[in-house]
């Protein structure tokens, strides 16, 4: 009885480290970066989602703009040696045009008390283009560096999300409303639907990245990056483009997760990393490189939690996270794991 | 080249700078060090803006107050108040926010023999200083009100669930000292860190414990956890939340969940329904109202009045220790040590202060109040 409920609390939260987790596989492969600020994407979707619950226009569009500008002021840096106009205008639309239309689109919307779908797909809405700026400003010039460098970046986005969450959000947690309200009771288990809604948000989004890699030239594209960057741009990949698609699916994967987490606990602006180096640990795992193992440890992590957090609730933190300590050793001593330098 | 001309205006701007600030040391100066950021953010906030509350001037001496931001990190906290002994030669210290922050400012104002007065609690050891005073209520006379409501609603057997971090030890401290005078048994202990994203395993475990009553040793809206959580698992007995608890964000976040519970709380949350001939009343509603004027309504805090309690202590020690010595000398700092250990009673919104040699907590039951939730708002109770 209690093992069921334990084991339905770890699913859930394991089916959110599994789309964190598969963030994290994915942008590290293509991109090699290992993106410690994905857990801010789900902090700042939940916090979205719950101040437009609130009907306010959520800090999150400005930051957007911000993020947007300084992007676009990067772009025009690497433009002072002339360019053509056709770049030029593509840049501005993409910077500048785009997030004030969003930001238009908001500030009409929000107010309005949408249904909880539509506060849901605007939420991705803000947070999506977000991964764009970020790559644009923090990463892409330094796409030719080592991971170790992109890792410091990494931590250096990560604080400087945090400490904007800090002043955008408050310092207080928010709770959003869940997507539908509806419970379902299935035995003597009682599944709620915004559970069915993480389930099912999982499921759709592996099979999308599964379809997306198999099926469409793009994630070829960036399958071939992630396998060899150089083979990949002397067959004609554009790795710039492969790493903007890398951080926009993982700015989307977050959003999305902010979207299924805000209404089952409450958030706060620093909550993100926590969930996020879950993930990581699912990742870690599932050796930075394959998806499925990936998937199948954020389970495992969630379960674990679950019921670390029943039988020892101190050592909880310990617990989790000692989990990555045997698989190390076992990925260096097996040898399967290398790094490129 | 440039670099270098820098370098050399670097120590002559420093020098003017410092020449500027000594010939302002007839003001009385106060450095305040405040988590307004980081993991104590949410308590240190309100404090910060409550410091934009203060007077400009006490005892027809100007206030040149200094605030610094120490991210609730003890090392940063040791390095402001260094800086305010050291370059700013403050009269007294005010902060931090968070117990670890605090404990290093105690150190450092003990060696230099600077007042402080501490807006966290601090434990036994660092309020036995001679400098330190400390502000808040401490966790001991807090616990003693509420296993007092606890015995009196007839809890015998406590369900115990807390942060897993010093707050979370503090109160489960309490019930291992003195609950059993209080006929108060601990039949679960559980644990959970704030950001955590569930507590079911925890719930669980206490509902299937059977316990008369939960006790959550959590602040903020990190409280609103684990009580979300027992509602929902069917727990109907009665909650205890202790003061940290006592925001509106935690009302609006646990809704209906907050029903059938008890908070602890100091006076200053609702002084509004206290009675007229209480000591608290009259700093507590001027506070409130000044706070809610500037910040909007509904955004009053328990952790806001302690900057507030501390100006009240310091307008009366001050003008007694002006007329023994002037502003930024060492005697200066000890009378008016001696003005806060001795000049009380000190009523204020919290509680009314009245330190001695041997008791440095200064606040007795007058500093508690206990309240329900009801309709997003809260009540007093008995």
């Amino acid at each position: 009885m209690i093992a069921t409920f334990l084991i339905q609390d770890g699913v859930t939260n394991g089916a959110i480290y599994a789309l964190l987790g598969l963030a994290l596989v994915l942008l590290f492969s293509v991109t090699r970066v290992i993106f410690i600020p994905q857990g801010e994407f789900v902090a700042y979707g939940a916090l979205t989602l719950a101040l437009l619950d609130g009907g306010k226009v959520p800090a999150t569009t400005s930051l957007l703009v911000c993020f947007g500008a300084v992007a676009f002021l990067f772009d025009l840096w690497s433009m002072r040696r002339g360019t053509d106009v056709r770049t030029f205008l593509r840049s501005l639309a993409l910077n500048l045009v785009l997030p004030g239309v969003i930001y238009g689109i908001t500030i009409v919307l929000a107010p309005l008390g949408l249904p909880s779908v539509a506060k849901a797909l605007l939420t991705i809405l803000i947070i999506t283009p977000m991964g764009v700026y970020v790559y644009r400003i923090a990463y892409r010039p330094l796409a030719d560096a080592s991971v170790l460098v992109l890792l410091i970046a990494s931590v250096g986005v990560h604080l400087a999300m945090m400490g904007l969450g800090l002043v955008f959000f408050g310092a207080e947690g928010l709770r959003a409303e869940p997507l539908a309200d509806d419970n379902y009771t299935i035995g003597a288990l009682m599944v709620s639907a915004q559970n069915l809604c993480i389930y099912g948000a999982t499921i759709a989004i592996i099979v999308g990245l599964y379809m997306f890699f198999e099926r469409t030239l793009l994630g070829k594209a960036l399958r071939a990056t992630a396998v060899n960057r150089l083979g990949a741009r002397l067959v004609g990949v554009r790795t710039h483009l492969t790493g903007v698609t890398a951080f926009t699916l993982a700015a989307a994967i977050g959003a999305v997760s902010g979207v299924l987490i805000g209404p089952i606990t409450t958030i706060y602006y620093d909550t993100g990393f926590l969930i996020g180096l879950k993930g990581f640990v699912a990742a870690i795992i599932g050796g930075l490189a394959s998806f499925p193992i990936t998937a199948i440890a954020a389970i495992g992590v969630g379960l674990v939690e679950s019921f670390s957090s029943f039988f020892a609730s101190s050592y909880k933190e310990v617990i989790v996270f000692g989990l990555i300590i045997p698989v190390l050793i076992w990925l260096s001593l097996s040898g399967g794991f290398h790094e490129e330098e | 080249m440039k670099n270098r001309f820098f370098a050399g205006m670097a120590p002559v701007a420093a020098l003017s700078l410092s020449l500027f600030a000594s010939s302002a040391l007839a003001d009385v100066t106060i450095g305040v060090t405040i988590s307004s950021t980081g993991p104590g953010a949410a308590l240190g906030i309100p404090l910060k803006n409550s410091v934009e509350l203060w007077p400009a001037e006490v005892g027809g001496e100007k206030l040149k107050v200094i605030v610094l931001d120490d991210a609730g990190d003890p090392s940063v906290a040791t390095t402001n108040a260094r800086r305010f002994v050291n370059d700013d030669k403050v009269d007294v210290i005010v902060g931090s926010a968070l117990t670890p922050a605090s404990i290093a400012v105690a150190g450092v104002a003990g060696e230099t023999s600077t007042p402080h007065l501490s807006c966290s609690p601090v434990p036994p050891t660092i309020s036995k200083g001679k400098w330190t005073f400390v502000m808040p209520q401490d966790a001991g006379l807090i616990a003693r009100n509420l296993f007092a409501k606890m015995k009196a609603d007839g809890v015998k057997t406590v369900g115990y669930i807390g942060f897993s971090d010093s707050y979370g030890d503090l109160w489960m401290g309490q019930f291992k000292g003195i609950g059993e005078q209080y006929g108060l048994k601990v039949v679960a202990e559980e644990r959970y860190a704030r950001p955590d994203t569930s507590v079911s395993g925890q719930v669980l475990k206490l509902v299937a414990a059977r316990p008369d009553a939960v006790f959550v040793g959590a602040s903020g809206t990190g409280a609103a956890l684990p009580q979300i959580g027992l509602r929902e698992r069917g727990f109907a007995g009665k909650i205890y939340q202790t003061h940290g608890a006592v925001t509106f964000d935690f009302l609006r976040i646990a809704g209906k969940a907050a029903d059938n519970t008890i908070f602890a709380s100091g006076p200053a949350m609702a002084p509004e329904a206290l009675p007229d001939t209480a000591e608290t009343k009259a700093e507590g509603m001027a506070y409130v109202t000044a706070y809610e004027k500037k910040f909007g309504p509904g955004t009053r805090t328990q952790f806001g009045p302690h900057i507030n309690d501390a100006m009240a202590i310091l307008k009366k020690a001050i003008p007694v220790a002006l007329k023994k010595a002037k502003p930024g000398t060492p005697e200066f700092r000890a009378a008016l040590r001696d003005a806060i250990e001795t000049g009380g009673p000190f009523p204020a919104s919290q509680g009314v202060f009245n330190f001695k040699a041997d008791d440095h907590l200064g606040l007795d039951d007058r500093a508690v109040v206990l309240l329900t939730a009801k309709n997003g708002k809260f009540e007093i109770t008995k």
